[in-house]
Formats: structure tokens, C-alpha cells, sequence
């Protein structure tokens, strides 16, 4: 079929302006191609977009007889499963606006955004996320229905105000019948300016904000970056990252709908690995956690294989590091190098990429946090197009995009399609300006302003610096970039990034703003470090046991030194080298509020929970006893305590960067 | 929760002035006591009491010297594990019994054999009957790892996986039977809490969602006084309590043989 390509504006030749809209064309022109598959009793069970259609107008129809009008907000929550998807779609066909929910949040977290959206409609996924929503409902007047899509467990559950989502769909079928032209119309009706989704984002200081973000916003966005990188209705993709973060919205629903292609949900969220080698999707997205512990686990079980496949993998990996970026960037590469690279595409970086699922990828991209140059490297070494983009839910999820032929580690690249970027002269801010723009934050006019600029320009939050070649590179988060009391510049992330770049470091928090040096938590990476410590017979009880070992704390304190030396060879950040440092007893952690549900660090909580711990960091001490209140996952209580060892590490003089 | 509306039925099972001896051990002495349909139902004593005697007297693997067991209206004096099986019981055990070298799904299909009918050499050439049973039995199974959420380990051969899955898959083996009377041997020895409180969960949706009666060991108290409808106590192979959870921890007999009072 002909495809018109979309305007250089991201606009749509046909003048559809909303999702619904692309999705009721797919009904027709691609009616029998997959559009969505899911992994039920052990097999692939797929919808061709004509089903989707109508499973989406049913759930519409649904809605509508049960009292949801144009502009009123459906709260989603739940685990990637289609029927959610379907319902982001019927909420916006009616001219409503999907509220995604993460599905691990605790029923305080649902209720201030469910409070704060002014949500009367609530789809849960299952019995606990319907449980959660119960436990709050009243203290939630606005709410009125709660729907839900699988039925297990729910046969006692007798409130009329809960509706299962089957029989809602074929009261909708009914509905539709008698009201024939009710959905076209209505779909009719809806408008590019209409707001298509309300993401609250997860803040790393205070409430959550919900994000409106417009039809325009989405559809001109996902049609430039569909452009960009060539993203065709033959592309797969599986569908694991939390629908709350738009992200998922952005990939697994608007460009899905848009290019076509087929979004696979996996069976459990503890099946995502199995999942992804039998979907073998050929576009992914990944925070670099997921990389990281994938390489992780690869080099673990390397550790455990044979002798000759040990040396195989090390000596083609070797080849792969020399040759396989270049190779995959097109540029030249001996002959010698190209042959031993096809031979362990065979023997090696074949086999490995079918048990990761990346074979047929050609398109994978990472962000939410910097990602590791050795991790980046392997996989681009082995021949994955892995690539970094830059964004924000503001603007519609990208601002930078990687392009095919210039990736760098350290960089996330030019400013995408469609995208201005300046950089502030005084605060060293990124600003933007994009079709992308978010509207506006969900009743906060202020905030609103203050990150809108009235000539359109947005505040990202983020300081950085454009390399000659025009690529962007990110330091830290704007405000958390301070000053040493000597004068120096201090950007803690910067560090903690090249910290946590260590497979033993799982989280680090560097402290030094207004203090003379800095210092740093550690916390260290339990499935590391406790295969290193039974590789060494270290004998070890528990993760604060572990934490605590001399022996752990000689390991840390090398990745430290190493880092310093970095540093120090950087005239800029010379002064954050890290003079001191602990690791922490207890892993930092959500459900306590020291991480973001995206697992961003929550620096103020974290400096005012353990204000003590810093001062022992300055005072000189080398020791001291902590008690905590630790909340164990099943929401019981308990005290803990324990002597926590503060050790010293060695810094280096600043020096010129050799080469 | 759905406690209070359940309906709990006539006498399934009526154990008979039970007599149980290995030589001179006596390891049941005249104990009687029934199981209702749809009840939970728990056995607890000290180490030694005769618990686990009691549940492999009713699965037919001891035959007790004394008394009568009563299945469904019929009185039964000796009977065969696998004739057991075939009228509706099954059960766990206390030290995991599960075919260590097969996977997941190959244990729970297991349980499925004395419903299967086609023959070694209709399954040998597969298709056509088998095939079609094949596929009936699989869906069967499916859907109680579903049941179950062990969707991860589908295809992991049970010897590698940790003791709490283990005790997970064994219970979905005795679900693939279809049982009414489903026997649990300690289903929670060495878990951990949160292992603990999933297979609670589990013991009840079973017991809510099939209707499956429940006769279970336990040594947790929390746990017993928790999900049991019902709690038969044992000592010394005798038993010496019997009655709704709140009885039984305020029963003297029972606090003197937990906390070792003299005999």
C-alpha cells in the first residue's frame, strides 16, 4: 500500500489530527494485519487492527452508556495488557483523556492523582489494583465507576459501582447498534488541540505534575520521529515499560497506531526476557538499566561456562570492541578484522543477540538516566544499533535523537527533528522550543509559567553543553548543580553517573554542595558483588552484612580512585573528586521515597533522612551507628541498627588530559 | 473477604476410631474426626504427633490396623494410593516429591495422567486423538500456572529452581487432578513470609475458586489460625482437640502439649 509520508511540520497529509482517528484508517487499510499479540496460557494470542477497531468502539460504546463524556478523565492502571491500550483509545475517541497510573503505586500515590485529575471513571487491571483503588474510594467523591478487566478473584466483590470490562464491552456493542452513527461522530468531533493524555510525572521534589500534552503534540512528535528512523508497519515491538510513563504511551499506542506496527504485551512482567528472545522485536527501548543488567547477567554466566567458550567469548568480544562499531557506523575496517568479525558473528555475537531476543533489532534505543560507555559499547560492538535520545514528558518525550551514523556514549546527541534547543548563558540550562511543547500542567497555572516562557520556550531543568559537533551533552539537573565552598563547580549526577558505571555500584549519592570536598553514599549492587564475594568465599548473611565487608569496602574504594583519577583529568570537574564515603546498610529504595518510581534519586529526602550520616561524612569520624525504621514489603515494620564504617579515598591533583 | 459467606457442606470424608502401629510404635490411637465439603480444614501437634501418618492413612499409603474410613459414603478398610487418586484425592508432601529433571509443566502434566486415555502407541504416532488429548490436557495445565503466576518457570527443569516455587509447582500437580480433596503436607515448611502469605492465597482462591476441600498440616500457627475453618489437634497419636480456630487456642489440652507439659 502507498503511504503519504507526513508534512516537515509532523502534520498529517490525510488531516487526521487525533490517535482514534489513524486507528479507525488502520481498520480499514490494514485491516488484517496484526496489530496486537499477547502471551495467554502459553501461546501468542494476536488482534488484527479490524478487531482492535471494534474492540475499541465496544469499549467506547461501553463507556458512553455508562455516563463518560467528552472531556472527562478514564485513570488507567495496570500492567501492559491490550485491553488498557484499548481503553486509551476508546477514552480519546469519546474525547476523554487517559490518566495512566504507574501500576506499583502505593494507594496514596493513586489517590492524589485520581483526586487530583478529577477521575469519575477508573479501569484497574486485576483484583489488587481494584483493591487499592477500594481502599481509597472514599476519600474520593468524584470517582464514580471503577472498571476491571480480568475477573479473577472478583466473584464476591458485589458494589454496584464495579463493572467488569467484558460485560461494559458488550453493553457497548448494544449501544453502538442502537446509536449507529454515535461513534463516528464523535470521533468526528475530536480535535487536534484536544488534550490526548494527562502524564503525571514522578518529580524528584514534591507532588507529582500532570502533564497535558495535546493530539497535536503526540501525532506531530510520533510522525517525525517515525520519519527520522524509518519506523514501517513491519516493525514489533514488546510492550513492558510502565503505561504510566509516556514513553510507552508515545511508542507501544501513538506511533503503533500511526506506522502500523505490531505491539506484543509480554505474559507476566516476570516473563519479559523469555518474552522478548520468542518475539524477537525489531524496535526496543530500554532504560540502560535494562542493558546493564543484561550484560551483567551474559558476563556472569560466561564466568560459570567452560574454559574454550570463556576464551572464545573474550577473544571475539575483543574483535567485536576493535571492529563491530566501526562496522555498524560504515566505516572503513581491515580486512583481517572483517573476516575474524564475520566469524564470530557466527560462532559468537549470532548466538548471544538470539538468546538476548536482538537478532532481528535494528532500532533500540536508551534514556531516563546516562548510560554506561562500556555497556553501550558492547552492545553496539555486537552489531545492535543502540542509540541514546534525550527528552522529557514536556516535550513529548524526545528533544534529542542519535543519529544512525554519529553515536557517541557520552553525548545524547543533536537536537531532534522538528526541535529547537538553546542553552542559557547564565544558568547553563537547556531550553526548547518543538512542536511538542506540552500544553500546560493539569491546574498549575503557576508552575505552568514557570517553566513556559510566553515566547514558547520551555525550561527542561537540565544543565548542559553543546560539543563542537553540535551534540548535547547533559551535566546535571539544573538545580542540583552547585558550588564547593572553594569556588568550584560541583554536578553530583555527573559523578554519580560515572560511579554507578561500575557493575558493583548500584546507586551512589554525592554530596559537596557548600562544603569544601565531596563525599559520596554508596550502595552496591547485590547480584555483583555477591557473585564476586562467593567467587572469593566471602561468607555473607544479608545485604547490610555484604555492605559492610572490609573486603567490599576495598572494591568500592578502587571504582573510587578510579573515578577521582578521571575527574582529576578533567580541569573542570577536578574539584568533585570524592574524599570519603560509606556504603549504605539498606538499598535506597521507592517504597521509601528516596528513588522516584523511575528510579531517579530523591537527593533532598535522601540528605534529610540521613543528615546525620553526612555530617559523620565531614566530621572525621570513622564510624557511626545508625537506627533505622525500615518498612519490610509486606508493609510490616522494624527497627534496624548497625556500625557503618566511613573510609577515606585518594585524590588526585588536577592534571592536563593527555591526548 | 469471602469467609463468612462460604457454604460448607456435608461430611466428605469420616476418619473412625483410627488405629495406626509400625511393631510396638503405636502412631495413631482411636482417632476419629471428619471433613466437610469446602472446608479448610487443619491437622497440627508437636513433631512425632502421627500428622503426617493420619494424611497417608486417608491417601490409602498406610493401612491402618483399627477402623474405618468413610470416602463419600463408602467405608473402606485398605486401599491403593492410585486407587485413591482416581476417586478425587490428592495431595503434596513434606519433603517435595516432583520429578527433579522435568520441567514445570511436565510435573503439573503429570497430574493430568489418570485422566489421559490414549494409548503408548496412539501417542507414540501423535497425531489425531492424542494430538487433540494433548492439547485439552495442556490448556488444563496452562491455566493453573496461570492460577499459580509461575508463567517464568514454565519450562525450567523444577531440580534448579528454589524450595518455595517448588512447593508451588508440586501444588499445581495436585490441582492438574482435579481433586475434591486435596491433601497438603506442610505446604509452608522453610519459606519465607512473603512466600508464606503467597501460598496462603493461593490455599484459599484453590478452596474459594474450585470448591476444593482442604485437609493441611501445618506447623505456623499464624497460618493455621488464619485460613483453617477447622483445626483436629494431635499428640502423641492421639487427638485432642478439635474445633473452630478461637476453641482451639483457648483448649488447656493443646497449650500443654505445645508448650511440654508432663504426660
Amino acid at each position: 500500500m502507498s503511504e503519504k509520508s507526513a508534512l516537515p511540520d509532523g502534520r498529517d497529509p490525510l488531516g487526521r489530527d487525533t490517535i482514534p482517528k489513524f486507528l479507525a484508517y488502520n481498520a480499514v487499510h490494514r485491516r488484517d494485519l496484526p496489530a496486537m499479540r499477547e502471551k495467554d496460557l502459553g501461546i501468542w494470542q494476536s488482534w488484527t487492527w479490524g478487531e482492535v477497531a471494534g474492540r475499541v468502539r465496544d469499549m467506547a460504546g461501553g463507556l458512553a452508556a455508562l455516563g463518560f463524556r467528552r472531556g472527562d478523565k478514564l485513570a488507567i492502571v495496570g500492567d501492559n495488557r491490550p485491553e488498557l491500550y484499548w481503553a486509551v483509545g476508546a477514552a480519546q475517541a469519546l474525547g476523554g483523556i487517559p490518566v495512566p497510573i504507574y501500576q506499583d503505586s502505593v494507594a496514596e500515590e493513586m489517590q492524589f492523582v485520581i483526586d487530583h485529575a478529577e477521575v469519575r471513571f477508573a479501569l484497574a487491571e486485576n483484583q489488587e489494583q481494584v483493591d487499592k483503588l477500594l481502599s481509597i474510594r472514599d476519600r474520593l467523591p468524584r470517582l464514580e465507576i471503577i472498571l476491571y478487566s480480568d475477573p479473577r478473584g472478583m466473584r464476591h466483590y458485589d458494589q454496584p459501582f464495579l463493572k467488569a470490562l467484558d460485560t461494559v464491552m458488550e453493553q457497548g456493542a448494544a449501544h453502538n447498534a442502537a446509536h449507529p452513527d454515535f461513534f463516528d461522530a464523535e470521533l468526528a468531533a475530536g480535535s487536534g488541540s484536544d488534550i490526548s493524555i494527562i502524564c503525571y510525572t514522578s518529580g524528584t521534589t514534591g507532588r507529582p505534575k500532570g502533564v497535558m500534552l495535546s493530539h497535536d503534540n503526540v501525532v506531530r512528535s510520533a510522525n517525525l520521529a517515525i520519519a527520522f528512523d524509518n519506523i514501517t508497519a513491519r516493525d514489533e515491538i514488546l510492550a513492558y515499560l510502565p503505561l504510566a510513563w509516556v514513553g510507552d504511551n508515545f511508542i507501544s499506542y501513538a506511533e503503533a497506531t500511526i506506522a502500523g506496527f505490531c505491539v506484543n504485551c509480554p505474559e507476566s512482567a516476570d516473563t519479559v526476557l523469555q518474552d522478548l528472545r520468542e518475539i524477537g522485536p525489531t524496535y526496543f527501548f530500554a532504560p540502560p538499566r535494562i542493558f546493564e543488567n543484561l550484560l551483567t547477567t551474559v558476563m556472569i554466566r560466561m564466568e560459570d561456562a567452560s574454559g574454550f567458550k570463556r576464551r572464545m567469548f573474550h577473544f571475539f568480544i575483543g574483535v567485536a570492541k576493535r571492529a563491530g562499531r566501526n562496522i555498524l557506523e560504515g566505516k572503513p575496517v581491515a580486512l583481517t578484522d572483517r573476516l575474524l568479525y564475520a566469524l564470530g558473528d557466527l560462532l559468537v555475537y549470532g548466538p548471544l543477540k538470539n538468546v538476548l531476543g536482538m537478532t532481528r533489532l535494528r532500532l533500540a534505543y536508551t534514556a531516563g538516566e546516562a548510560i554506561g560507555p562500556d555497556i553501550f559499547d558492547f552492545f553496539r560492538a555486537l552489531g545492535i544499533n543502540l542509540k541514546q535520545l534525550y527528552g522529557q514528558t514536556e516535550s513529548t518525550v524526545y528533544l534529542c535523537l542519535q543519529t544512525d551514523a554519529d553515536v557517541r556514549s557520552d553525548t545524547v546527541g543533536p537536537p531532534g527533528p522538528g526541535i529547537e534547543l538553546r542553552i542559557d548563558g547564565d544558568s547553563g540550562e537547556v531550553l526548547y522550543r518543538s512542536p511538542g511543547v506540552f500544553v500546560g500542567y493539569f491546574k498549575d497555572e503557576a508552575a505552568t509559567a514557570e517553566t513556559k516562557t510566553p515566547d514558547g520556550w520551555v525550561h527542561t531543568g537540565d544543565a548542559g553543553v553543546f560539543t563542537d559537533a553540535g551534540h548535547l551533552r547533559i551535566i546535571d539537573r539544573a538545580k542540583d548543580v552547585g558550588r564547593l565552598t572553594g569556588g568550584a563547580l560541583f554536578a553530583p549526577k555527573y559523578v554519580e553517573n560515572k560511579l554507578k558505571f561500575f557493575p558493583s555500584i548500584k546507586e551512589a549519592v554525592v554530596f559537596g554542595h557548600e562544603r569544601d570536598h565531596a563525599t559520596a553514599f554508596i550502595n552496591i549492587d547485590l547480584g555483583a558483588v555477591g557473585s564476586w564475594a562467593e567467587r572469593n568465599g566471602i561468607a555473607y548473611t544479608s545485604y547490610s552484612d555484604l555492605a559492610g565487608r572490609p573486603e567490599v569496602y576495598d572494591q568500592i574504594r578502587t571504582c573510587i580512585e578510579q573515578v577521582n583519577r578521571d575527574l582529576a583529568s578533567d580541569s573542570s570537574m577536578a574539584a568533585c573528586q570524592v574524599k570519603r564515603f560509606l556504603i549504605l546498610h539498606k538499598e535506597l529504595d521507592a517504597d521509601d521515597g528516596e528513588l522516584t518510581r523511575t528510579r531517579k534519586v530523591r537527593r533532598r529526602t535522601i540528605a534529610e533522612r540521613y543528615g546525620t550520616l553526612i555530617e559523620a561524612l565531614y566530621s572525621g569520624q570513622d564510624a557511626i551507628a545508625v537506627e533505622a525504621k525500615i518498612t519490610f514489603e509486606d508493609g510490616r515494620t522494624g527497627t534496624f541498627r548497625a556500625n557503618l564504617k566511613i573510609a577515606a579515598a585518594e585524590t588526585y591533583t588536577p592534571m592536563r588530559k593527555a591526548g | 473477604m469471602s469467609m463468612a459467606q462460604k457454604k460448607i457442606g456435608d461430611v466428605l470424608l469420616k476418619v473412625d476410631n483410627i488405629s495406626l502401629s509400625f511393631g510396638g510404635v503405636k502412631a495413631l490411637t482411636d482417632i476419629s474426626f471428619e471433613i466437610r465439603e469446602h472446608e479448610v480444614l487443619a491437622i497440627i501437634g508437636p513433631n512425632g504427633a502421627g500428622k503426617s501418618s493420619m494424611l497417608n492413612c486417608i491417601n490409602g499409603f498406610y493401612h491402618p490396623q483399627e477402623g474405618t474410613i468413610t470416602y463419600r459414603g463408602a467405608a473402606r478398610r485398605q486401599m491403593r494410593p492410585h486407587e485413591a487418586a482416581s476417586q478425587g484425592i490428592a495431595r503434596t508432601f513434606q519433603n517435595i516429591a516432583l520429578f527433579k529433571g522435568m520441567s514445570t509443566l511436565d510435573n503439573i502434566m503429570t497430574g493430568r495422567l489418570l485422566k489421559m486415555k490414549a494409548g503408548l502407541l496412539s501417542s507414540a504416532i501423535y497425531k489425531g486423538p492424542a494430538e487433540k488429548e494433548q492439547i485439552v490436557h495442556r490448556e488444563f495445565c496452562e491455566r493453573i500456572i496461570d492460577f499459580l503466576e509461575i508463567e517464568a518457570i514454565r519450562k525450567v527443569p523444577v531440580g534448579r529452581l528454589p524450595y518455595g516455587l517448588q512447593k508451588r509447582v508440586e501444588l499445581g500437580r495436585a490441582l492438574a487432578a482435579e481433586p475434591s480433596l486435596l491433601l497438603l503436607d506442610e505446604p509452608m515448611a522453610g519459606m519465607n513470609l512473603e512466600e508464606k502469605q503467597d501460598m496462603c492465597r493461593f490455599i484459599l482462591d484453590v478452596n474459594d475458586e474450585f470448591g476444593t476441600t482442604i485437609c493441611l498440616i501445618e506447623h505456623d500457627m499464624g497460618v493455621v489460625m488464619d485460613i483453617s475453618d477447622r483445626v483436629v489437634v494431635l499428640d502423641y497419636g492421639r487427638k485432642i482437640g478439635d474445633g473452630v480456630p478461637e476453641e482451639i487456642k483457648g483448649n488447656q489440652a493443646v497449650i500443654d502439649a505445645y508448650l511440654g507439659v508432663q504426660h
